[in-house]
C-alpha cells in the first residue's frame, strides 16, 4: 500500500500532499521538512531510494501520544521511499513492502506523463495553481492507497469528465443564482 | 440579504487569488494566512454553497499546502457533501477525506449522504464517496455501508467498480463481518475478463494476505491462474507478493510456482517484474535449487547494471539470499566489494552490510582491518556505519568470532583514535565487557588503555570521552597488569582531565585511588622484601592468593568499625554488584617499573593531594565525593608513611602496623574481580513482600521537590562549570545538592535496614551501594537491591567457568548460561494473525465451517444496537430457522430466503429482498466451489500421488489440498 504521496520544490515547499492514513497535520509536515533534508543532500545520478524507516517508521510509530484518541495501527509495516527529480520539483512516494520499488518508480512516471498531458509541459507554476486538478489526477491513479489506473489517458478521460461536470455545476449555480437574486429584488 | 451574498459572491477571494496574493504577500507568509483564515472563517458561515465551498476549498489547500488544521471546519465539509452540485460535493468530500479521522464527531451524520451518493446513478458522485470512504470508514460506517459497497462490487461501470473492491479492504478492517457479506463477490471478480478489475481484487489480495496470509491458501489456485495467464506487469507484481506470502506455509504449493516463476523471471522484459520474481525466489522459494540459482545469475546482471537503483535492489536481493545461501554473497564478492566505494550511500551501506554478512572465524581479522582502515578515508557518516557494523558483527554473541583478543582489543583503541568516531559508546561498553569476560585479555586492554589515558590530546575530543571513561576503569581494574604504575597514575592525574564531564572524571579519579593503592601494597611489600622481615605476622600482605570473599568483606567491616570517621567506607571495596568473580590472581605476572621509592611514594601522594584538593568544592557530587575520599586515604597513609620513615631505622616491624593493615584491606577490596551480569538478573530478585514495583512515583517528585536523583549515567553530566568554583552561588547550589544527597541518602538507608534480609549479610556496603556505580559497569542498572542476587550469580559464573571447551586456543570468555545478551526480536517472525476476527470470518467463508461470528460482531458501539436491531426484526420475520443456524447468527444486511430465484443480478431497491438474494448467490458460488474441488480433485490426481508432502500440513489446513493439485 502506498502510505503517502509528496511533492515538493527543491527549495522544500511543499507542493502537493497526499496521506493515505491519518496523520495529524503537525507531524505530516514534519516529516516533509525531515523528507526534505534527506532529498536535498543527495546527489544527481545516484539510486532513488531513501531509507524511511527513520522518517516514517515502521507503522507502530503511528501512534500519537498527543492526541485524545488513538489510530488504529493498521499493521506492522515497513516504510520505504522512492523518489525522482524533475526540474525544480521532488515526487516522493512512501510505501510499504507491499508495493514494488521498481513498479513505484514508474507509477511517479505515469503521473508526471499524466501532468504534462493535462497541462502540455507542467511546470512548477501549473502544479501550484491548479490543486484540484492535480488532486483529481492523483485520485484516479491511487485509491485509499493502492494503484487502480496505470494508464495516464485512462486518468485523462476521466479527470476530463469531473472537471466538466464540476464546470457545468458551478456555471449553473451562477447563472440560475445571479437570476433569482435579481428576480427576488 | 440576497444583496449581502451577492456581494459575498463577487467579492470573495478565489483559491486562486488566495494563491497569487500568497506568492505576493510581503507581510510574511504566517501573517497572510492567519488573516486568510480569518476571511475564510468569516465566509465559511454564509449561507450561500458556492461561498461556503470556495471557502473551504481554499482551507483545503491551506492544510494541504502549509498544514494548517482544519478540523474545526468538519460539519462545514458535512454540509457542502450533502449539496446537489457536483463540484461542492466535491469539495465537501475533499475536505472530509483531508481532516476527519475516527474520533470526528460529525461523521456520524456523514453516513445517509455517503450512502445516498454510493447509490448515485452519476459514477462520479459514486465514486467521490467510495473515495473519501476509504480513507474515513470507521467501524460504524463500515457496517452500515456493507450492503451498498456489496452492490456496487457487481456494478456495471468498471469505474466504480474498481474502486468500490478496493473500498473493500478498509470495510474489512474496521467491520470483519463484511467479509460474509461481500468476499464472494470480490473473489468472482477475480474472473473477471477486465484487466482494470482484477488489478484492483489482486491488489486488495495483496494487501489482505499480508496481513494474515494462511486465510487465502485456498484462494492458491485461482491466484495461481492469474499468474499463469496474466501479461500486465502490475497485476503480475501483485500476484507474486501473494504468493511469497502463502508458499512458506505449503511446501507443496512452492514446488507447483517455482517453474512459471522462473519462466516468467527469464522471459519478462520488466525490470520490475524481473525483480519480484527474484525476490519471491530468494524470500520464500529457498529451498528450490533451480529457482535459486536463476535468481541469482538475475541478481548478478543487477549488480554490474549502470541503473544505480538496479545496483541497490540487486545488493538487498543478495542480504535476503545471505541468510540461507552464503554462496550466493561469495559468488558474487567482487562486486560487493566494489559497491564499498560506490558514490551512492545506500549502495554502499547494502554492501557495507553484506561484506558483514560474508566475516566468519577465519577472515575477521583481515576484513575488519580493511574496513576499519577503509573507515578512516570515508566521509563521517559511512565511517561510523563502518565502525558500528564491525563492532556489532565482532561482538555479536559475545564475541563468537574472535579467536584472537589482543588483536581485536587493539582494533578498538584503534577505531577509539578514528577522528569521526561516533561509537564511542559501543566501544567503551566492549572494551569493559571485554575485561570482565577475557582474562587472557587484560594485558593486552591495560595497554591499550595506557595508550589512549597517556595522551593528553585525546582529552579534547569530547566524543572521546566515554572511550577515555572505559580505559580509565580499565586501567584502575586490572592495573596488575601495567607495564609502568607511574605513566598510568600520571595520566589518570594530568590537568586536562578538567575537561572531562563529572561522571567521568569521577571514574578517573577512583581509578587513581585503585592505582594507588596498588602503588602503595606494591611499596610495601618490596620494602619487606628489602627488610627481609620474614614472619610478618600479617597474612594478608604480599598476596593477592585466594582469600574467601567473607573473609575480605569481615575485614574491610572491622576495619570500618574502627577506624577515623575521615576514613570513607564508601572506597573501601567496590559495591557488592562487583563481588561477581572472586578468584585467584596470584599467577598474573606483575611487572612493576622502576621500584617504588619511598621519597617517590611521597611525592605521589604530596601530588595527589595537590591535584585533588581543588576539587573538593567541586560542584559536582561523584568528582568531590570521590576526591575527598582519596584525600581522606592520602592524609592517612602519609602520616603513617612519615612516622615510619622516621622510625624506619630502629623499629623496623612497627610499620607495617596501621597502614599496611589499611593498604593490604583496600588492595584485597579491590583485587576482586569483576565479571559479568546476566540481563535478566533484576528479575530473579525476589520482590519483598509490601514492596510494589508498578506503584506510581508521580507524588514522590512532589514529595523531593527540586532535588534530582543521582542516576548512574546523567549525574551531574553537561555541568558547564566542572574544575573549581568558588563562588558564592555555587557553593551554595552545591549545598542544596549536598542536603538533597543527605536525605536521599538516609532515607535510602533505612529502607534498606528494613529490608536488610535483601543485601550482603555483612552491612559495610551500605552506603557504597548508594555510590556511584562502579566505574562504569555497563550492565549496572544503579538498583541496588540486586546484591543478594549477585552473590548468586557469582557462583554461577564461577561454575560456568570450569567447563569451558579447551579444545581452542581462544581465550575463555565468560559467558553467563541465560539472558547474556537482551534477545532480539526474531527477524523471520510470522505476521501475527493481526485481525482475528477478519480472519476467522474468512476461514469461515473460505472453508465453509458454520462457526459462529467472531466476536467482533458483538462488539461494535452501542450507539448502532438499536438500528441493528431493527435490521434484525426487519429481516427475522421470515428467517426459516434453519438456515439461521446453519449460517451461524448471522445478522446485519447478509440475510436470506431460501425461496428466491438464484443468479439474479438484477437488484431490486429493497433491502430486504437483496439480502435474500445475496445469499442465494452465495450458495450458488458454494455449489460451483465445490465442483470446481472436485475437478481439480479429478484432474490433478497423479500429481497429488507424487507430491508426498509432510502430512501435518494436511491436518492443520484440511481443506487446501484439495484446492492445489
Amino acid at each position: 500500500m502506498i502510505r503517502a504521496v509528496l511533492v515538493m520544490n527543491t527549495q522544500g515547499r511543499p507542493r502537493i500532499t497526499k496521506f493515505y492514513e491519518f496523520w495529524p497535520v503537525e507531524k505530516q509536515h514534519e516529516a516533509i521538512r525531515n523528507v526534505f533534508s534527506v532529498l536535498c543532500s543527495r546527489a544527481e545520478h545516484v539510486s532513488n531510494f531513501v531509507d524511511a524507516e527513520s522518517i516514517f517508521g515502521p507503522a507502530k510509530l503511528l501512534s500519537f501520544p498527543e492526541l485524545d484518541f488513538q489510530p488504529k495501527v493498521r499493521r506492522t509495516a515497513d516504510s520505504r521511499l522512492v523518489y525522482k527529480h524533475f526540474a525544480t520539483l521532488y515526487f516522493v512516494f512512501i510505501f510499504d513492502s507491499s508495493e514494488n520499488e521498481l513498479a513505484m518508480l514508474d507509477l511517479i512516471q505515469v503521473f508526471v506523463e499524466t501532468l504534462d498531458k493535462c497541462f502540455r509541459n507542467v511546470c512548477e507554476l501549473d502544479i501550484v495553481f491548479n490543486y484540484s486538478k492535480i488532486h483529481a489526477i492523483l485520485d484516479e491513479i491511487i485509491f485509499g492507497g493502492q494503484v487502480l489506473e496505470t494508464s495516464s489517458t485512462e486518468v485523462m478521460k476521466a479527470v476530463e469528465e469531473i472537471t466538466k461536470l464540476e464546470a457545468a455545476s458551478n456555471a449553473i449555480n451562477l447563472v440560475s443564482k445571479s437570476v433569482s437574486n435579481w428576480r427576488s429584488r | 440579504m440576497a444583496g449581502s451574498s451577492i456581494m459575498e459572491n463577487l467579492f470573495q477571494r478565489t483559491l486562486e487569488d488566495l494563491i497569487k496574493g500568497m506568492r505576493l504577500q510581503l507581510i510574511g507568509e504566517s501573517a497572510f494566512i492567519s488573516k486568510a483564515v480569518e476571511e475564510i472563517r468569516r465566509e465559511i458561515k454564509s449561507t450561500d454553497p458556492h461561498t461556503k465551498s470556495t471557502a473551504l476549498h481554499k482551507l483545503c489547500y491551506l492544510s494541504a499546502i502549509h498544514g494548517l488544521d482544519i478540523s474545526w471546519a468538519a460539519f462545514h465539509a458535512v454540509e457542502l457533501m450533502s449539496s446537489s452540485r457536483f463540484s461542492h460535493k466535491s469539495v465537501g468530500y475533499h475536505a472530509a477525506a483531508l481532516s476527519f479521522h475516527d474520533a470526528t464527531p460529525v461523521l456520524l451524520l456523514t453516513t445517509n449522504q455517503l450512502r445516498k451518493d454510493l447509490s448515485s446513478p452519476n459514477p462520479f458522485e459514486a465514486s467521490l464517496a467510495l473515495q473519501t470512504l476509504s480513507r474515513i470508514a470507521t467501524v460504524d460506517l463500515a457496517r452500515d455501508l456493507t450492503p451498498e459497497v456489496f452492490s456496487l462490487l457487481s456494478s456495471g461501470r468498471v469505474f466504480v467498480r474498481k474502486k468500490a473492491i478496493a473500498v473493500v479492504l478498509r470495510v474489512f478492517d474496521k467491520y470483519p463481518d463484511a467479509v460474509r457479506v461481500c468476499f464472494k463477490r470480490l473473489v468472482e471478480n477475480l474472473e473477471s475478463s477486465d484487466p482494470q478489475i482484477v488489478s484492483a481484487v489482486v491488489g486488495v489480495f495483496c494487501e489482505l494476505a499480508s496481513r494474515d496470509p494462511r486465510s487465502y491458501l485456498p484462494l492458491a489456485p485461482e491466484f495461481y491462474r492469474v499468474l499463469v495467464d496474466c501479461k500486465n506487469n502490475w497485476v503480475l507484481i501483485k500476484v507474486l507478493k501473494i504468493f511469497a506470502k502463502l508458499a512458506p506455509l505449503e511446501p507443496r504449493l512452492a514446488k507447483r510456482i517455482v517453474e512459471p516463476i522462473c519462466e516468467i523471471m527469464r522471459a519478462t522484459g520488466a525490470k520490475s517484474v524481473m525483480f519480484e520474481c527474484v525476490r519471491t525466489v530468494l524470500t520464500s522459494l529457498g529451498d528450490h535449487d533451480s529457482g535459486i540459482k536463476l535468481a541469482v545469475s538475475k541478481v548478478k546482471e543487477l549488480l554490474v547494471d549502470e541503473d544505480p537503483n538496479l545496483r541497490y535492489l540487486g545488493l538487498q536481493a543478495l542480504s535476503v539470499a545471505s541468510e540461507k545461501h552464503l554462496w550466493a554473497v561469495l559468488e558474487n564478492k567482487e562486486s560487493v566489494i566494489k559497491s564499498l566505494s560506490d558514490e551512492d550511500s545506500n549502495i554502499r551501506v547494502e554492501s557495507l552490510r553484506l561484506v558483514m554478512a560474508m566475516v566468519s572465524e577465519s577472515n575477521v581479522t583481515e576484513i575488519s582491518g580493511v574496513l576499519v582502515n577503509y573507515a578512516l578515508k570515508s566521509d563521517p557518516e559511512f565511517c561510523n556505519e563502518i565502525l558500528g557494523s564491525v563492532l556489532t558483527t565482532c561482538s555479536r554473541n559475545v564475541y563468537e568470532i574472535v579467536v584472537d583478543f589482543d588483536w581485536y582489543v587493539s582494533l578498538l583503541g584503534e577505531m577509539a583514535r578514528i577522528p569521526n568516531c561516533q561509537e564511542s559508546e559501543e566501544i567503551e561498553r566492549q572494551l569493559i565487557d571485554i575485561g570482565m569476560r577475557v582474562k587472557d585479555a587484560r594485558l593486552q586492554l591495560v595497554r591499550v588503555a595506557r595508550d589512549l589515558l597517556i595522551d593528553p590530546a585525546l582529552l579534547g575530543n569530547a566524543c572521546l570521552h566515554r572511550i577515555l571513561c572505559a580505559a580509565a576503569w580499565v586501567a584502575g581494574e586490572y592495573i596488575d597488569f601495567a607495564g609502568n604504575l607511574f605513566e598510568i597514575i600520571d595520566a589518570l592525574l594530568q590537568p586536562r582531565t578538567n575537561l572531562l564531564p563529572p561522571s567521568i572524571r569521577a571514574v578517573y579519579i577512583h581509578s587513581a585511588l585503585k592505582v594507588l593503592v596498588f602503588c602503595l601494597d606494591c611499596y610495601l611489600m618490596q620494602n619487606e622484601d628489602g627488610n627481609l622481615v620474614v614472619g610478618q605476622s600479617d597474612p594478608f600482605i604480599g598476596k593477592r592468593c585466594s582469600v574467601a570473599p567473607e573473609s575480605a568483606t569481615c575485614q574491610s567491616s572491622n576495619l570500618e568499625q574502627h577506624d577515623d570517621l575521615t576514613f570513607d567506607p564508601r572506597n573501601t571495596t567496590e559495591s557488592p554488584e562487583d563481588l561477581s568473580v572472586f578468584e585467584n590472581n596470584a599467577d598474573t605476572a606483575v611487572t612493576q617499573g622502576p621500584a617504588i621509592t619511598h621519597e617517590y611514594m611521597l611525592g605521589l601522594l604530596d601530588r595527589i593531594e595537590l591535584v585533588l584538593a581543588p576539587l573538593t568544592a567541586n560542584q559536582d557530587v561523584e568528582v568531590l565525593d570521590r576526591a575527598s575520599n582519596i584525600l581522606a586515604f592520602v592524609r592517612l597513609v602519609k602520616a603513617e608513611l612519615i612516622d615510619n620513615a622516621s622510625q624506619k631505622a630502629n623499629t623496623a616491624d612497627k610499620k607495617d602496623t596501621q597502614v599496611s593493615a589499611i593498604i593490604t584491606l583496600m588492595r584485597d577490596a579491590f583485587v576482586t574481580d569483576l565479571g559479568p551480569v546476566s540481563v535478566s538478573a533484576q528479575g530473579r530478585v525476589a520482590v519483598p513482600d509490601g514492596l510494589d514495583l508498578k506503584e506510581n512515583l508521580d507524588d514522590l517528585s512532589a514529595l523531593c521537590g527540586d532535588i534530582e536523583l543521582p542516576s548512574s549515567s546523567s549525574f551531574g553530566i553537561g555541568g558547564p562549570q566542572f574544575g573549581t568554583s568558588s563562588d558564592a552561588t555555587s557553593t551554595g547550589l552545591l549545598k542544596n545538592e549536598e542536603s538533597g544527597l543527605v536525605n536521599e541518602s538516609t532515607s535510602l538507608l533505612e529502607h534498606r535496614k528494613r529490608h536488610g534480609l535483601y543485601y550482603l549479610p555483612s552491612e559495610k556496603n551500605e552506603i557504597s551501594q548508594y555510590d556511584y556505580p562502579p566505574a562504569n559497569d555497563p550492565r549496572s542498572n544503579s538498583n541496588s537491591d540486586e546484591a543478594a542476587e549477585l552473590a548468586k550469580l557469582t557462583e554461577q559464573s564461577l561454575v560456568l567457568k570450569k567447563k569451558p571447551n579447551q579444545t581452542k586456543p581462544r581465550p575463555v570468555v565468560v559467558k553467563l548460561d541465560d539472558g547474556d545478551v537482551v534477545p532480539l526480536p526474531i527477524s523471520n517472525k510470522r505476521p501475527e494473525p493481526r485481525d482475528d476476527s477478519l480472519s476467522g470470518a474468512i476461514k469461515d467463508i473460505l472453508l465453509g465451517s458454520t462457526t459462529k461470528p467472531s466476536s467482533s460482531q458483538s462488539n461494535p458501539s452501542d450507539k448502532s444496537s438499536s438500528k441493528r436491531k431493527e435490521k434484525k426484526k426487519q429481516v427475522a420475520a421470515d428467517i426459516p430457522s434453519q438456515i439461521k443456524e446453519n449460517l451461524g447468527d448471522a445478522e446485519g444486511p447478509g440475510l436470506e430466503n431460501p425461496g428466491s430465484s438464484s443468479k439474479d443480478h438484477d437488484y431490486v431497491k429493497e433491502r430486504r429482498e437483496r439480502g435474500k438474494e445475496k445469499i442465494v448467490e452465495g450458495e450458488g458460488h458454494d455449489q460451483k466451489a465445490r465442483k470446481k474441488k472436485s475437478s481439480h480433485r479429478h484432474g490433478k490426481h497423479k500429481t497429488r500421488q507424487k507430491a508426498n508432502s509432510p502430512l501435518n500440513v494436511v491436518s492443520q489446513t484440511p481443506e487446501i489440498p484439495d484446492f492445489l493439485l
